[in-house]
């Protein structure tokens, strides 16, 4: 119990720094917020007043700081200065294309990680897929995009060249996202695979007569599939960063348009959400992968 | 130990590239130079790579973006390294509150992903090559410093630094002569293979217009430029992407070799 409550403050702790940090980035930003907010409007000093007082710019830097803190923790992301609309709804909108795609490679590179790691067991096998790995994994996301729409959209015109209009336009994007992931994912499942295989259980198994892909799915696998949870919060980053590449080779909607769109505009309090939203998840999700760790594994328990 | 063909592949490659960045214009022409006759032209025995929509040369552009793409990764990794190994053994060497803090700290800066932090770098200093690599320096630091920070952590055990300790020697001169040299062991292959990310993380955004502005022959820029006549020329796109691919698996693989035979294992 101790241990977790333990995991669970650490987790706390990380965030706070991250929303700090991420705030203390935006202070040091050249350039007035008064000037990002005018953008190219009417532009006069009664104007620029008016700004002042009502995003409260005049208040002293702790109490801006403190009030953002404030607001983040019960979930109010701020306004943008590009479109004067609450960050939340923004991102709220833009969030279901994302996440589909997201999900779908997570899936799909997940699936294909599982079916690659149980089947290439044979020497000549192994080599050709840890090959393929190596290659998937040191390929920039957005060439393997460019290579399967030039394939297949252009030349044999299978799916939808861009847009996000129906399950075929997902097929192409989620498939770009999920190779790369399933190429690091094969690589530690495989690992895992052997280290289990060389342990006194599977003598055992194998002993009592079951047969190999017995002892692979029902002993091996089990050990092998621990090492990649601890990967969860990796997997997470990768999608997202992914996502934003791919929605733009695709032409995809989604938090990636809206994420460069607000780079592109300097919308710090869209930058600023999305970053320390994407951060919130990656600590909820690593404190679940190491809470399920201390769950499953009572060795670790002890210490 | 026998060196594995692929291996011997790899490091050739990188030998090639290094001479490219170095002194481009020993393998090829003017990168810049359009060509309003050739726009669009397959690979041919005159244009290895083809030409893009300005007709001017996709192999040139290659060439003389080795000088960018590596430079931005090379630089970007060094500031990780210098940054990471500083702040791995002052973390290291600290007292355990102080410590605590330092790790929280690169906890903090790994919770966000790599394109986000750089990303949001971006959107406060303005795209270009400096902002890149400072963004990508910035968000791949704490891998190394995890990694010296345990080296540290050893080390301070070690008979040799209690008894530079009990010889009374200063604490910079600790730090400087027994226990820098003795954490970075593991350091140059991590930051050889880091190199490969630190490039692929540039070439993506560059692509994302966030690096070198045209008509620099920056690789991910270039496959963005490429981009819109994938339909009629994807030589013009698909050639420098591989070239980055080559670059990373070479770096991977010669970096793997590295690891082994320093760790004494034989590579798998």
């Amino acid at each position: 119990m101790r241990a977790v409550l333990r995991r669970i403050g650490t987790g706390l702790v990380v965030l706070w720094v991250a929303a700090t940090a991420a705030y203390l980035a935006l202070l040091a930003a050249p350039g007035s917020t008064v000037d990002t907010i005018v953008g190219d409007g009417a532009d006069t000093p009664a104007i620029r007043s008016q700004i002042i007082t009502e995003w409260g710019l005049d208040r002293p830097a702790v109490l801006q700081y403190l009030d953002y803190l404030w607001r983040a923790a019960h979930g109010d992301l701020g306004r943008s200065y590009l479109l004067q609309r609450p960050v939340s709804a923004i991102v709220g909108e833009q969030v279901w294309p994302t996440l589909k795609l997201a999900l779908s490679a997570a899936v799909l590179g997940i699936l294909l990680a599982l079916v690659l790691a149980l089947t290439t067991r044979r020497p000549w096998v192994r080599r050709v897929s840890s090959t393929a790995e190596l290659v998937v994994v040191s390929t920039p996301p957005f060439l393997i995009g460019i290579v399967l729409l030039s394939i297949f959209s252009f030349r044999f015109g299978l799916f939808p060249v861009s847009g996000d209009h129906g399950a075929a336009a997902l097929v192409l994007p989620a498939v770009t996202l999920a190779l790369p992931i399933a190429g690091v994912l094969t690589q530690v499942l495989r690992d895992g695979l052997d280290r289990a295989l060389d342990e006194p259980f599977t003598v055992t198994a194998r002993a009592r007569g079951l047969r190999e892909s017995a002892v692979l799915v029902r002993h091996a696998l089990r050990h092998a599939l621990l090492p990649a949870v601890t990967l969860l919060g990796w997997l997470f980053g990768v999608l997202l960063g992914g996502a934003v590449i791919i929605e733009q080779v695709f032409g995809r909607p989604g938090l990636g348009q809206v994420t460069l769109t607000a780079v592109n505009s300097k919308d710090m309090p869209v930058v600023l959400a999305v970053v320390v939203l994407s951060a919130l998840v990656y600590v909820v999700l690593n404190t679940v992968a190491d809470l399920a760790y201390l769950l499953v594994d009572p060795r670790l328990r002890r210490s | 130990m026998a060196i594995r063909p692929g291996v011997l592949a790899a490091a050739a490659f990188l030998g090639l590239a290094a001479v490219a960045a170095a002194v481009p214009s020993l393998l090829s022409g003017d990168p810049l130079a359009a060509d309003p006759l050739h726009v669009l032209q397959a690979p041919s025995a005159a244009h290895w790579f083809g030409t893009d929509q300005l007709g001017r040369d996709v192999f040139d552009r290659v060439v003389h973006g080795a000088r960018h793409s590596l430079a931005i990764g090379l630089a970007a990794t060094t500031i990780a390294v210098t940054a990471g190994v500083l702040l791995g053994v002052l973390a290291g060497l600290s007292h355990r509150y102080a410590d605590e803090a330092i790790t929280r700290g690169f906890d903090a800066l790994s919770a966000f992903p790599l394109l986000l932090l750089a990303l949001l770098f971006i959107a406060i200093a303005g795209p270009g090559t400096v902002s890149l690599i400072i963004a990508i320096g910035i968000a791949t630091l704490p891998h190394y410093a995890r990694v010296v920070r345990a080296q540290t952590f050893v080390v301070r055990r070690a008979g040799y630094v209690t008894q530079a300790v009990a010889y009374g020697g200063s604490r910079a001169r600790l730090v400087v002569r027994h226990v820098l040299p003795n954490v970075l062991g593991p350091v140059p292959v991590l930051a050889m293979i880091g190199l490969g990310e630190a490039v692929l993380a540039a070439a993506g955004l560059s692509f994302l217009g966030m690096g070198p502005q045209p008509p620099s022959p920056e690789w991910g820029a270039m496959l963005s430029d490429g981009r819109g006549y994938l339909r009629i020329a994807w030589w013009a796109s698909v050639l420098p992407g591989l070239i980055v691919t080559l670059t990373v698996i070479s770096l991977t693989v010669t970096g793997r070799h590295l690891q082994h035979r320093f760790e004494g294992r034989d590579p798998r």
